[in-house]
């Protein structure tokens, strides 16, 4: 385990951040936005993922990917977070890639793990049924029926959910163990609502209303599905984390840049102690959101079993700074940092959605106690 | 030695060494082992373990042998500190000659000052302060004005240090003195090492917001020190003098995040807790958990700094961030300490020697964000040295 990057995954994230500064900076966002794009992201862009290799990050070579693991993964969400650049990475080479390698069957594995490699799909994740995430309380029923299933129930927010090839969704079975059912969006029984967001995301929500599934849409290789999920949940929240991380990197960037050359008083206000003593103090906040987040991230690679704790640690302590960092933005851009015309806000927005995601800080922290026995 | 047979040794020479009374957490001020002259051990087994560590050096494990040192490297300092964190040992040796004079004297030294001084520092026979802070030279320190005058082969020191913590039981003092009065302010100041017991050094404690007094204030009337006493150059002191205020800064952090009492055993004393072991308060529950994440993003961050370090990055200024978020974090600890105990935290003078003890914590934790540099001159170092903002 170590904090200090290998030469690896400094050259990953030279080239991440080479690579989204050219292809998805914030007016890629913008663009996104102002088109009323359909999806949310851009399939150009996901494609160019895939030639990168970072979509096959998770994946295991026999499956064409390149098996870097979480601490590179994490890496890429990074820069993604500091270029508000959207795509489906999150949703589909983290979270569904590791739901295959957790519960996938050989088949299962053999069949999507190389589309997930080549970028050839777009797969999104339902789980949340509550206005704030909420993993325990999963309704979702998939009833067995003969050799298949039937699904009933309703999920919200699916990231990606407008754009999405594919569904994996969180469903309770009949002895209420919580499993994973791919679900194909566009399957009899099966609506969807597109939910544009203040970020300028487009997550959906999906009813499944008695959706017949074949036997084989149910990932059947975990020993325990439960366990799984969890795994599955922890992993998420590190991985999000990284791009909140991003995200109050760019944040405080931008602002340093913006105070040192507005000039007030004949000085630049970078040369007042007032706002000197936020950025030092917010300096300090994202070193600890730093060190958890990589914390988290290489112990998910080299000891699983150890990582809950981190995992849950460094989303609360990403979603609070890294709302910190964009709201701090704001304030010490003064007027300009309400306008649309400046990024800062646009950090603002994102900063919130994706501490959203798998828990907040307020959620997480209360994860912190649970697991830590108080 | 692979670093994994040097743990199967550690482990089994502390097994074999370290008494049963210093496997337990310490309970008070008395358990702490600072050494020195006037140095009366709480107990024979304290005396017993200062001298099994000293003897092979791990008082200080990673300083050199020729100088009282263990010459471990740092991983297998780490592992002395892990090993001995597993048997709940208790520190054989504290003091600011370890902590402070020792890395400035190991940098800035001569090699006949290193012979002189760190032995007598790691077997604990000389007692150290610091003379930095004067009534007029607080956070502008380099503003002091305590004077030495050249005479032949000492200075005649005059002048008064405030702060000076525990000068009243200490046997030498490192200072800062302005030798130099015709140079430019930051060039003007000595750093000289005084012997305390001579008629020209007195000192009077502090009594303070804790009912305890650690501090002094320490005066010097026509006090000598030896110029070969003098550590560096003449007008090096300032140089000197930052490079151990980065020392120190590290050294008040160090047990920032899980020293000492923590709020959940606190709630446990107090019966705060449900019989699951969950705080019944939700609110400060939620204000636990988040000091627990910062304690953990805290230790993190020490460790990557470290690294970091090693890598060739530096710490540099970055010990002042440090020093800034540890010290903060430490005074929150102490105040949802107070907040677990309630009632019971309140105590002060009771029945058991241990009342009070809490209540004393929580106000020394006051001054964690004042010594060594207030937080806000911290902020200013991090502003102006890390993200190299402009102003004076």
């Amino acid at each position: 385990m170590s904090f200090v990057l290998n030469e690896d995954e400094q050259m990953l994230r030279d080239s991440a951040r080479a690579f989204l500064n050219e292809s998805a900076p914030v007016t890629a966002l913008r663009t996104l936005r102002d088109e009323k794009s359909p999806t949310g992201f851009s399939s150009e862009l996901w494609s160019s993922f895939a030639e990168m290799g970072w979509s096959g990050v998770l994946v295991s070579e026999d499956h064409g990917g390149v098996d870097m693991g979480y601490a590179a993964a994490g890496l890429v969400l990074e820069e993604m977070g500091r270029t508000l650049a959207s795509s489906p990475f999150l949703s589909t080479s983290v979270l569904a890639a590791t739901a295959f390698n957790l519960a996938g069957t050989d088949a299962q594995k053999s069949k999507w793990l190389p589309k997930i490699a080549a970028g050839e799909t777009v797969i999104a994740i339902a789980l949340d049924e509550r206005a704030r995430h909420n993993p325990d309380h999963i309704e979702t029923r998939a009833k067995k029926d003969g050799n298949g299933f039937v699904l009933s129930g309703k999920k919200r927010f699916v990231n990606e959910g407008a754009g999405a090839d594919l569904l994996i969704v969180v469903a309770r079975m009949d002895d209420d163990q919580l499993g994973f059912f791919m679900v194909d969006p566009k399957a009899d029984g099966v609506s969807r609502e597109d939910r544009r967001t203040v970020d300028s995301h487009v997550p959906a929500d999906f009813s499944f209303d008695d959706v017949k599934l074949d036997g084989d849409a149910f990932l059947s290789g975990a020993d325990d599905s439960d366990a799984a999920y969890r795994r599955l949940l922890d992993a998420g929240r590190a991985c999000q984390a990284a791009e909140s991380l991003g995200v109050a990197e760019q944040a405080f960037d931008d602002t340093i840049a913006y105070i040192s050359e507005r000039e007030q008083f004949g000085v630049p206000i970078s040369s007042f102690q007032g706002l000197q003593h936020r950025a030092a103090h917010l300096l300090g906040e994202l070193e600890l959101a730093r060190s958890l987040v990589r914390r988290a991230l290489t112990t998910l690679d080299t000891q699983p079993s150890q990582a809950p704790l981190w995992c849950v640690a460094a989303k609360a302590k990403a979603t609070q700074v890294s709302r910190l960092a964009a709201a701090e933005g704001i304030q010490m851009h003064g007027g300009v940092g309400m306008t649309d015309e400046y990024d800062i806000g646009l950090y603002y927005k994102r900063a919130q959605a994706a501490g959203e995601f798998l828990g907040d800080d307020a959620f997480n922290a209360g994860e912190v106690a649970r697991m830590s026995g108080y | 030695m692979s670093l994994d047979n040097f743990r199967k040794e550690t482990k089994d020479w502390l097994e074999a060494n370290c008494p049963q009374s210093m496997r337990k957490p310490i309970q008070s001020e008395a358990d702490i082992c600072w050494g020195g002259r006037n140095w009366t051990f709480a107990s024979e087994d304290q005396k017993i373990w200062l001298e099994r560590m000293a003897e092979r050096g791990w008082t200080v494990p990673t300083w050199p042998k020729e100088y009282g040192g263990g010459g471990l490297s740092k991983d297998e300092a780490f592992v002395l500190k892990e090993e001995m964190k597993a048997i709940n040992a208790r520190s054989p040796l504290d003091s600011f000659g370890i902590w402070m004079l020792g890395p400035a004297l190991l940098k800035y030294g001569t090699h006949e000052q290193k012979l002189e001084f760190l032995p007598p520092i790691a077997r604990g026979e000389i007692r150290w302060c610091q003379g930095y802070s004067e009534p007029g030279a607080g956070s502008d320190l380099v503003s002091l004005r305590t004077k030495g005058v050249l005479d032949g082969d000492h200075y005649t020191v005059n002048g008064q240090k405030v702060w000076t913590s525990y000068a009243d039981k200490s046997d030498w003092i490192f200072a800062l003195v302005r030798t130099e009065p015709d140079a430019p302010k930051y060039n003007g100041i000595s750093f000289l090492l005084i012997d305390m017991d001579q008629p020209g050094v007195s000192t009077k404690p502090i009594k303070l917001i804790s009912g305890k007094s650690p501090f002094c204030e320490t005066f010097f009337d026509d006090a000598k020190a030896k110029v070969k006493d003098r550590v560096g150059d003449a007008g090096q002191g300032w140089e000197i003098a930052k490079y151990l205020l980065s020392h120190e800064r590290a050294g008040i952090v160090s047990e920032a995040a899980f020293g000492g009492l923590n709020p959940v055993s606190a709630a446990h004393q107090s019966g705060e807790v449900d019989a699951d072991g969950k705080m019944s308060d939700p609110i400060l529950r939620g204000d636990v958990a988040r000091l627990t994440i910062d304690g953990l993003a805290f230790d993190a961050t020490m460790r990557r700094v470290k690294e970091e370090a090693d890598h060739g990055e530096g710490v540099g200024a970055r010990a002042s961030l440090l020093k800034y978020m540890g010290t903060e974090l430490n005074k929150r600890r102490n105040e949802l300490n107070m907040s677990a105990l309630g009632y019971d935290g309140l105590l002060w003078e009771g029945e058991k020697e241990s009342d009070g003890e809490v209540a004393r914590s929580w106000l020394r934790s006051r001054a964690n964000s004042i010594e060594g540099g207030t937080s806000e001159i911290n902020l200013n170092i991090v502003a102006k040295r890390v993200l190299n903002l402009p102003g004076a």
